[in-house]
C-alpha cells in the first residue's frame, strides 16, 4: 500500500517538475526572443525544417484523413439519405480538428524528435556549456529560432492540410461514390465560416509551441550519455504528443 | 608579473567564498575558498574525478552552487540576472576537456564563433582564425569536420575557440592531456606566450607537472573537495606535505586514496 503511494508520488512530482520545467523554458524564451542579435540564418533554416521538410509527411496525412473521413461519412450518412452533407462535414473535421491535431502528431514525431536529440547531443558533449562559456546563451541561439520557426510554420502546414484533405475528400465522393460535384463543393463552404477556419489555425500554432518547448525542454535536460539522449527522445514524443491531445481538448472548449 | 598585479588590482577577478556542490549524495566541492588575482596564472592540480572541472564550470557560472559564492571581478554571479550573467561571460574563454567543438560547424566556424558579431570584417575573422589555428599546431584544417578530427585535435581546436576573442579570463581544462609531449609543451608555450603579450588571469587545470610549473604563479591541489596545498610551483614541488609528494612523485599509495576517486567516478556518470 506504501508503495503504490509511493509510486503514485512519483509520478505525480515527476509531472509537476515537468510542467515547472515546461513554463520555466516558456518564460526563458519570452526574455530571451526580443533581444539582440537577431539570427535570421539561423530562424529560416528551422523553418524549413519545420515547414517545408514537412509538407510530404502532412501532405500524405490530411490527403488520406480526407479521403477517408468522406468514405465513412458517405457511407454513414447514405443510411438516412443526407449523403449531400459529406462535403460540409469533411470540411468541418478537418479545419477544426483533424488538419491541425494529425499535422501537428506527425510534425512532433518527424522535428520534435530530432529537435530532442540534437539538444541532447549537444548537451551530453557539452556544446551547451560551450555556447553559455562563449556568452551565447542557448535558449536564445538553439531554442528561441525553433519555436519561433514550428509556431509560424505549423498554422501554414495547417492551410495546405485543410486544402489537401478537402480536396481528398472531393476525390472519393465525386469519383469514386459518384457525388454530384457541384453540390459536394457548395456544401463543403456552405456552413463553414471563417471562425472555424481560423481556430484550426490557433490550434496549430498552440501546438507547434508545445511541441518545440517540450522538445527543447526534453532535450537540454538529457543525462546519462547516449542512452540518455535515446529516452529524451522518446520522451519528447510521448510527451508531445500527449500535451497536444490534451490541449486539444481544452481548446476546443475555448474556441468553438 | 604577479608584482605588477598586485598593484593594479585591489578587487581579485575571480573570487570564490565557502563554495559547495554535491550531485545527489556526492559532495564534491566542500567549501572552497579561492582567489585568482588580475594578471594571475592559477594551476589546479589533483587526482582524477576530486571536482576540478566541477570548480571550473562554477567560475564562469556554468553549475550553481548549492552554497557559497562565486565572484567575477566584484560581481556575485549568482545575484546578476540571467542577461547580466551572460554579458559577463563575454570577458571569458574556456576549453573544455573533450573539445566540446560544435559539430554542426567546420572548424573554421568553431574557432570563429566568438568572433561574430564582434564588429570584425570577414579578412580579420579569418586572419584571426589562422592564426589561432597556427598557435595550436594545426594549419589548414578550417575546412574539416569537428567527427573527422583526432581526440588530440579536437581539444587543440578547442584550446583555439578559447582564446580567439582574445578574452580577459581563460579557463583551460585539461587543454595539453593526452597529447604527445611536443604538442604538450607546445600548448604550454601558447598560454606563456598570451600572457606575454596581454595581462590576461588564467585557470588552467593539468595533470602535467612540467606545465605547471611552466605556466603556474601558482599551483593548488585540489583533492575530496578541499584545496589540501596552495602555493608557487616550487613551493609546491619543495614541499614535504605527504599528500603532495604522493602526487608529485606519481605514487599509486599514499593519502590520495584511490577508494573516493572509484566513489567520484561512479556518482559522476549518474547525476549532473
Amino acid at each position: 500500500m506504501i508503495r503504490l503511494l509511493e509510486a503514485v508520488g512519483r509520478g505525480v512530482l515527476r509531472f509537476l517538475e515537468e510542467l515547472g520545467r515546461f513554463f520555466t523554458m516558456l518564460g526563458r524564451i519570452a526574455l530571451w526572443a526580443p533581444r539582440s542579435p537577431y539570427d535570421m540564418t539561423e530562424l529560416l533554416r528551422q523553418m524549413v525544417r519545420v515547414g517545408v521538410d514537412s509538407i510530404p509527411v502532412v501532405f500524405l496525412t490530411t490527403l488520406f484523413t480526407g479521403m477517408v473521413l468522406a468514405l465513412q461519412t458517405h457511407n454513414a450518412f447514405a443510411k438516412f439519405n443526407a449523403t449531400s452533407l459529406t462535403g460540409t462535414v469533411v470540411a468541418l473535421s478537418l479545419m477544426q480538428e483533424l488538419s491541425p491535431v494529425l499535422s501537428a502528431l506527425m510534425v512532433t514525431g518527424r522535428v520534435g524528435s530530432s529537435m530532442a536529440a540534437e539538444i541532447g547531443s549537444m548537451r551530453i558533449t557539452e556544446q551547451i556549456d560551450a555556447l553559455t562559456a562563449l556568452a551565447t546563451e542557448p535558449v536564445q541561439y538553439l531554442f528561441v529560432p525553433r519555436v519561433l520557426a514550428s509556431i509560424v510554420m505549423m498554422p501554414l502546414l495547417v492551410v495546405m492540410g485543410d486544402v489537401v484533405g478537402m480536396y481528398g475528400g472531393y476525390l472519393v465522393a465525386v469519383n469514386l461514390l459518384g457525388s454530384n460535384p457541384v453540390t459536394y463543393y457548395e456544401n463543403s463552404f456552405e456552413h463553414v465560416d471563417m471562425n472555424d477556419f481560423t481556430a484550426g489555425l490557433i490550434k496549430a500554432a498552440v501546438f507547434g509551441l508545445l511541441f518545440s518547448v517540450v522538445a527543447c525542454v526534453r532535450g537540454y535536460y538529457t543525462v546519462g550519455g547516449a542512452e540518455g539522449v535515446g529516452r529524451s527522445t522518446t520522451q519528447a514524443v510521448v510527451v508531445g504528443s500527449l500535451a497536444i491531445l490534451l490541449c486539444d481538448f481544452f481548446l476546443t472548449r475555448i474556441l468553438f | 608579473m604577479t608584482a605588477d598585479a598586485a598593484g593594479a588590482a585591489a578587487v581579485p577577478v575571480l573570487r570564490v567564498e565557502g563554495l559547495h556542490k554535491a550531485f545527489g549524495a556526492l559532495r564534491v566541492l566542500d567549501g572552497i575558498d579561492l582567489s585568482v588575482e588580475k594578471g594571475e596564472s592559477l594551476v589546479i592540480v589533483g587526482p582524477s574525478g576530486t571536482g576540478k572541472s566541477v570548480l571550473l564550470k562554477h567560475l564562469i557560472g556554468l553549475l550553481q552552487p548549492d552554497a557559497g559564492k562565486v565572484y567575477v571581478e566584484g560581481q556575485d554571479l549568482w545575484a546578476l540576472d540571467s542577461v547580466a550573467r551572460n554579458a559577463l561571460r563575454k570577458k571569458f574563454g574556456m576549453s573544455f576537456q573533450e573539445g566540446a567543438l560544435f559539430d554542426s560547424m567546420s572548424v573554421f566556424e568553431n574557432v570563429a564563433f566568438p568572433l561574430r558579431h564582434s564588429g570584425r570584417s570577414a579578412a580579420a575573422v579569418r586572419a584571426r582564425v589562422e592564426e589561432c589555428l597556427e598557435l595550436v599546431r594545426l594549419p589548414d584544417i578550417g575546412a574539416k569536420r569537428p567527427s573527422e578530427l583526432s581526440g588530440g585535435m579536437r581539444r587543440r581546436v578547442g584550446f583555439a575557440r578559447a582564446i580567439a576573442h582574445a578574452p580577459e579570463i581563460l579557463l583551460f581544462d585539461e587543454p595539453n592531456t593526452g597529447l604527445d609531449p611536443i604538442t604538450t609543451d607546445a600548448i604550454a608555450e601558447v598560454i606563456l606566450g598570451i600572457r606575454r603579450q596581454l595581462p590576461v588571469t588564467i585557470v588552467t587545470i593539468t595533470h602535467h607537472i612540467a606545465s605547471a610549473r611552466k605556466i603556474g604563479d601558482r599551483l593548488a591541489l585540489l583533492f575530496r573537495g578541499n584545496i589540501l596545498f596552495e602555493g608557487s610551483p616550487e613551493e609546491f614541488l619543495r614541499s614535504s606535505d605527504p599528500a603532495v609528494r604522493q602526487f608529485v612523485e606519481g605514487r599509486a599509495e599514499g593519502p590520495l586514496t584511490v577508494e573516493f576517486e572509484k566513489a567520484v567516478r561512479t556518482a559522476n556518470g549518474g547525476a549532473r
